[in-house]
């Protein structure tokens, strides 16, 4: 689909970031690669003004929760070129305790919700975010409800027990 | 090395006025305004009726979708997808079959495609009927919102006849649809475009030349593409301000390149070019219907799955009856079936802009991880800052064009 092959993509960012670069895979043709939070602002600013590759378009940042792993919440930025039609996908993994990272706001205003949607879900901390507060979740919660440690419902309520239904 | 703010400022929302002299009013438009169309809450300041500030609070209907999904098998989903952007319910459902198809690897048949364009391509049009129907009623004429509201019945009355339900539809399965459109479906949907067209050009004509309605319009809500794309809008929204981005034609899915459209953009971003590039996609979305339509009858009668057993639940007279359907019926619902290790983005063009879902898998019968990527949501964030300025009236009708539906802002 796009006018930039991944290789070449592979190519130029291993040539400027070496090691800080890492886990690189194309699931369904899209570059994926872990990268860490010293480069990850470096990084970004460097695909979006690259005269060649203009990462123009931050199309979403989520994250992921894996609670086995040593840097268990992931932040995945999903970039778009729209002059070369293509799309990229970074990781970065932090650890639980000290689950920090640059934010993207100073690149795109945009990110600005993603990152606070993030901070509400996963609680990554955005330094430098302008706003970072609850966006969905009320604002006196106290957990970070999509870490997988939350249950799906509140095994201490008592309004779901079988009695009520006659089991 | 970073050019990047290494501290926290907080910016806490105001809600009660910072001003000296007590000249600027605080106004809380919302959250159950009847002409926010939803549950919005804007915390406005106010310099007579001239808005100075606005802070957005959202999450009135936060229902917790993603945590949910992770609890529920891949076919399970697709009820939770109904109920993001409830005006064009059947994008959402087939854009997440469509991921699903991705990760298994699924080719459907073209003659799946294209009844998914036509049933995709309609609801793209009741999502704008609603959207340029509702700007109407905002600026003060009430008459073409009544026309058009006749026509989204007929389309809803299309869904009916495919699937059952109108609003909330639950269309179609992975690998396809549950069943094949019937006679009937077809007749309404040859009556739908033969009808349509009068209709459509009568709204036109009550509104693209109007005087009050180009007054009250043109000028409000200007973005450059530029800020637009620093936003991350997309949709209709960002064509409007002459970035010709189309996930449609960009990354095509469901056989769109087969199909013969243009992309309407505009120039200025206004509310008026907003307006007028929804009636015009509506437009390119019935070319689009044309041609699927002759397709199908080019495609092989009575496909309207895929041949995937694995995935696609067989009819309940099989399972009742046929030891393989059983098996498989089994498998499906009891969560039997392997499925690849890994990640996927998939993203189709919603009534409101790109609709991403990003789908990592761990092999498991539920995703480890759905994200939506919610085009009103991200759209929405540049709403309290470009009110600055903005007359109060402005901003409703500006709010009307941006087409923010509530569902799909808190998921």
């Amino acid at each position: 689909m796009g006018k930039i092959s991944n290789q070449h993509l592979i190519e130029k960012l291993t040539a400027k970031y070496g090691e800080q670069i890492s886990a690189i895979s194309e699931p369904y043709g899209l570059l994926t690669f872990e990268a860490t939070r010293t480069v990850i602002s470096d990084l970004l600013a460097f695909l979006k003004n690259d005269e060649e590759l203009k990462f123009n378009y931050l199309t979403d940042i989520t994250a992921i929760h894996y609670p086995e792993k040593e840097n268990a919440l992931g932040v995945i930025y999903h970039l778009h070129s729209f002059y070369n039609n293509v799309r990229i996908r970074i990781k970065v993994f932090l650890p639980v305790s000290d689950p920090t990272i640059p934010t993207a706001t100073l690149l795109w205003d945009g990110a600005n919700w993603m990152e606070r949607e993030t901070f509400d879900f996963f609680g990554i901390q955005f330094t430098g975010h302008p706003d970072l507060r609850r966006i969905l979740n009320v604002d006196d919660m106290t957990v970070f409800p999509m870490r997988r440690e939350y249950p799906l419902e509140d095994p201490n309520r008592v309004d779901k027990k079988d009695y009520f239904f006659g089991r | 090395m970073s050019n990047f703010i290494t501290e926290i400022t907080p910016n806490r929302p105001v809600y009660t006025d910072n001003d000296p002299q007590g000249e600027l009013t605080t106004l809380n438009l919302g959250p159950t305004h009847p002409a926010t169309h939803g549950v919005f809450q804007n915390v406005l300041q106010m310099d007579g009726e001239r808005i100075v500030s606005g802070v957005s609070t959202i999450g009135y209907i936060h229902r917790a979708f993603e945590k949910i999904a992770e609890h529920r098998p891949f076919y399970q989903i697709t009820t939770l997808t109904d109920r993001l952007n409830y005006c064009s319910s059947p994008i959402n459902n087939m854009g997440w079959h469509m991921t699903v198809e991705k990760l298994l690897d699924i080719k459907t048949p073209k003659r799946v495609d294209y009844m998914r364009v036509i049933v995709m391509e309609l609801s793209r049009i009741a999502d704008h009927l609603i959207c340029n129907g509702i700007l109407g009623v905002d600026t003060g004429a009430f008459s073409g919102f009544l026309y058009l509201m006749e026509e989204r019945e007929h389309i809803y009355e299309i869904f009916e006849e495919v699937c059952g339900a109108r609003l909330t539809t639950n269309i179609g399965r992975i690998g396809g649809f549950e069943r094949d459109f019937n006679e009937i479906t077809f007749q309404k949907i040859k009556k739908f475009i033969k009808n349509f067209p009068p209709i459509l050009k009568e709204f036109e004509a009550l509104f693209n030349r109007n005087r009050i309605f180009i007054e009250r319009t043109s000028g409000v809500g200007a973005v450059s593409p530029e800020v637009a794309m620093g936003y991350s809008w997309s949709g209709p929204i960002l064509r409007a301000t002459g970035v010709d981005y189309d996930v449609r034609v960009n990354e095509p899915y469901a056989s769109y390149e087969d199909f013969d459209f243009e992309i309407p953009v505009g120039t200025t971003g206004d509310v008026y070019d907003r307006f007028i590039l929804r009636n015009e996609e509506m437009w390119q979305s019935l070319r689009i219907i044309e041609q699927a339509l002759e397709k199908i009858e080019k495609e092989p009668k009575g496909v309207f799955h895929a041949d995937v057993p694995e995935f696609y639940l067989p009819p309940k007279e099989q399972v009742y009856n046929n030891m393989e359907a059983l098996i498989y019926h089994f498998k499906i619902v009891m969560g039997e079936v392997e499925t690849p290790k890994t990640e996927v983005y998939h993203a189709v063009e919603g009534g409101n802009g790109e609709l991403g879902f990003y789908l990592v898998n761990d092999g498991g019968r539920t995703p480890y991880r759905l994200h939506f990527r919610r085009p009103s949501f991200i759209n929405y964030q540049m709403y309290a800052p470009m009110s600055g300025g903005m007359l109060l009236s402005d901003a409703i009708i500006n709010m009307s064009s941006l087409n923010i539906i509530a569902g799909e802002l808190d998921a």
